[in-house]
């Protein structure tokens, strides 16, 4: 079943095309990964679907529902959640007070409110450090209470942006396990990474980003064989290799 | 009951049983004034230590408390018990006129600070340029011994009024901090973005902050226009107003419950002693109070329930390393 769908979304910054044209669907209960060169347009892609630009044209559909538009906490409020590709923490809270502001989005109280954040912490694996400010925290964790605090929130889809940049190879194999876990739980997800292996390893499907615009579709083993996207992307790496290899 | 309970409990009585202790005029004075800015310091902490949104001009909310009370009891004998809530009312309709202009046209940090501040100046012309104001000479409220006209022979009376005004807006002010509205307010002040993508409707609780923070502030207003019986445009709408509003909660710490509390007591005691030893040549015991104001700023930015709860955690969480050390040997 589709539950966010995306139709000929452009979006215009004063002459610059950052999104060009770009209609996708995203099926319920799937792990679905947008990747693309540096500047190809992808975070724009994801603020605009969560609200924080308004598409120049085009209609974004969550559920059959126009919400192309709506404002961040109204895009919240139906359901999708996000983290930020450079974490904004709400540096001077401690983790719980962090994760309680994202459970307050669906919760009354202020003990129902930090019964859910703490459950989310230590779905994390967070819960030791929950009186620690947010600040003392390094990046790697940072990034986890984004992720629990955005979950807090009780999402039905939850997009993630380079959660797993600047991680070392066993935190990326934590995260890998960790989004794998957050689908089975019934939360549908929309990732943008540039770590390929990450990729591979999670994507039910792939889409393709350059330049504004989507350039392929389909599982992440057919797509990086898709000549279009060996040339915008995969492309570029190789040259680079080629040429370290020339001068060696 | 837990033991800050209790503790609070016994600090409060303290504070009740002051006017048995001493009858002397000078220090009921004193311990009123405390008191009083400990209210109005924590109305304002509500929108500017919690939700971040840094009013310069708080003296807006004060002056029409003020002027609303004494107007309506000087012109239409309306009982300045009435008047309070009919001047919080009016202050909670020109707080959400501010609040739209400024949140919905997006003035945030200084910019927000400076459309206060220009508000409050152009409320105190208008007032210092009106008939119905009594223009500069203010308005001397009629004299009358009475409860109902808000007025009492003694300091206690007063004393015990503001005792109780102040421990409603502080337990309001607690309130909110433990409540959802605490919540977004605080997330708003520490990162608007990410609060709006948890949900966090930014403009509508900056509006909720901003009426709840000028109608409690404008029963600041009210108490002060019956304890002094007269007021005029400078001492209830200008700028030194809204920075004595700002300073005790700065001292004591912003976004903290004790913190407007705690910068009281020790600023409006400061004032008077600096003033004692100082008074003598004119104008150096401001000098020497805005000396030392500066020095507690430098070295205690988050003021002193701030860095007060800061020693506590880091020695709680000292405590806590050395416990896992033990358990891991």
């Amino acid at each position: 079943m589709t539950l966010l769908k995306l139709e000929n979304v452009v979006k215009k910054f004063s002459g610059l095309v950052a999104v060009n044209n770009v209609s996708l669907e995203l099926h319920e209960g799937e792990i679905l990964g947008l990747i693309g060169p540096n500047g190809a347009g992808k975070t724009t892609l994801f603020h605009t679907i969560c609200g924080f630009h308004k598409p120049t044209t085009g209609t974004i559909l969550l559920n059959g529902e126009a919400v192309h538009g709506l404002k961040p906490e109204l895009m919240c409020k139906k359901g999708v959640a996000r983290t930020f590709q450079i974490v904004q923490p709400f540096g001077n809270l401690t983790l719980l007070e962090n994760v309680i502001v994202g459970a307050f989005n669906t919760v009354g109280s202020y003990k129902e409110a930090s019964k859910l954040a703490m459950q989310q912490l230590e779905y994390m694996g967070m819960e030791k450090k929950a009186q620690d400010r947010m600040k003392d925290l390094t990046f790697a964790e940072q990034k986890k209470v984004e992720v629990a605090r955005a979950l807090a929130t009780k999402p039905k889809v939850l997009f993630l942006d380079e959660v797993m940049s600047g991680l070392n190879p066993t935190e990326v194999n934590e995260f890998i396990e960790l989004i794998k876990d957050i689908r089975n739980s019934g939360i549908t997800i929309f990732f943008i990474e540039h770590l390929m292996s990450a990729v591979m390893a999670l994507s039910d499907r792939v889409v393709v980003m350059h330049l504004g615009e989507k350039i392929a579709e389909g599982s992440p083993t057919v797509v990086t064989k898709d000549p279009k996207v060996v040339e915008a992307y995969l492309g570029e790496e190789l040259d680079e290799v080629k040429e370290v290899k020339e001068y060696a | 009951m837990k033991k800050s309970h209790i503790f609070y409990g016994i600090g409060l009585i303290l504070i009740a049983l002051f006017p048995f202790v001493t009858d002397n005029q000078y220090f009921m004075h004193i311990a009123i004034l405390i008191l009083y800015y400990a209210l109005v310091s924590q109305a304002w902490n509500i929108l500017s230590g919690y939700a971040g949104q840094f009013s310069f001009g708080h003296a807006i909310f004060f002056g029409t408390g003020a002027y609303s009370s004494a107007i309506l009891l000087s012109k239409y004998n309306i009982s300045p018990w009435i008047g309070m809530f009919i001047g919080a009312i009016i202050a909670i309709g020109i707080a959400l006129l501010i609040g739209f202009l400024s949140f919905r046209y997006k003035l945030r940090g200084a910019y927000f600070s400076l459309g206060t501040l220009a508000f409050a100046e152009i409320l105190r012309i208008l007032v210092q340029n009106m008939d119905y104001f009594n223009k500069t000479l203010g308005i001397l409220l009629p004299i009358g011994d009475n409860p109902w006209l808000f007025q009492f022979e003694s300091r206690a009376g007063y004393f015990y009024i503001i005792l109780i005004l102040t421990i409603i807006v502080t337990v309001v002010a607690y309130l909110i901090s433990k409540s959802r509205l605490g919540f977004n307010l605080i997330a708003i002040r520490e990162n608007e973005e990410a609060a709006q993508s948890l949900g966090v409707k930014t403009f509508k609780n900056k509006m909720i902050a901003i009426a709840i923070s000028g109608a409690l502030t404008s029963v600041g207003g009210t108490f002060y226009a019956q304890y002094l019986l007269y007021i005029d445009p400078p001492t209830t709408f200008g700028n030194d107003v809204s920075i004595s509003i700002i300073l005790p909660a700065i001292l004591g710490g912003m976004g903290t419950i004790l913190g407007p509390f705690m910068g009281a007591i020790i600023i409006v005691p400061l004032g008077e002693l600096t003033s004692h030893f100082f008074g003598g040549f004119a104008g150096i015991h401001l000098m020497v109070y805005g000396l030392i104001l500066v020095l507690v700023i430098l070295f205690l930015p988050e003021g002193l329930v701030g860095w007060f709860q800061e020693k506590m955690r880091s020695s709680r969480l000292k405590k806590e390393g050395n416990q896992n050390d033990i358990t891991e040997t």
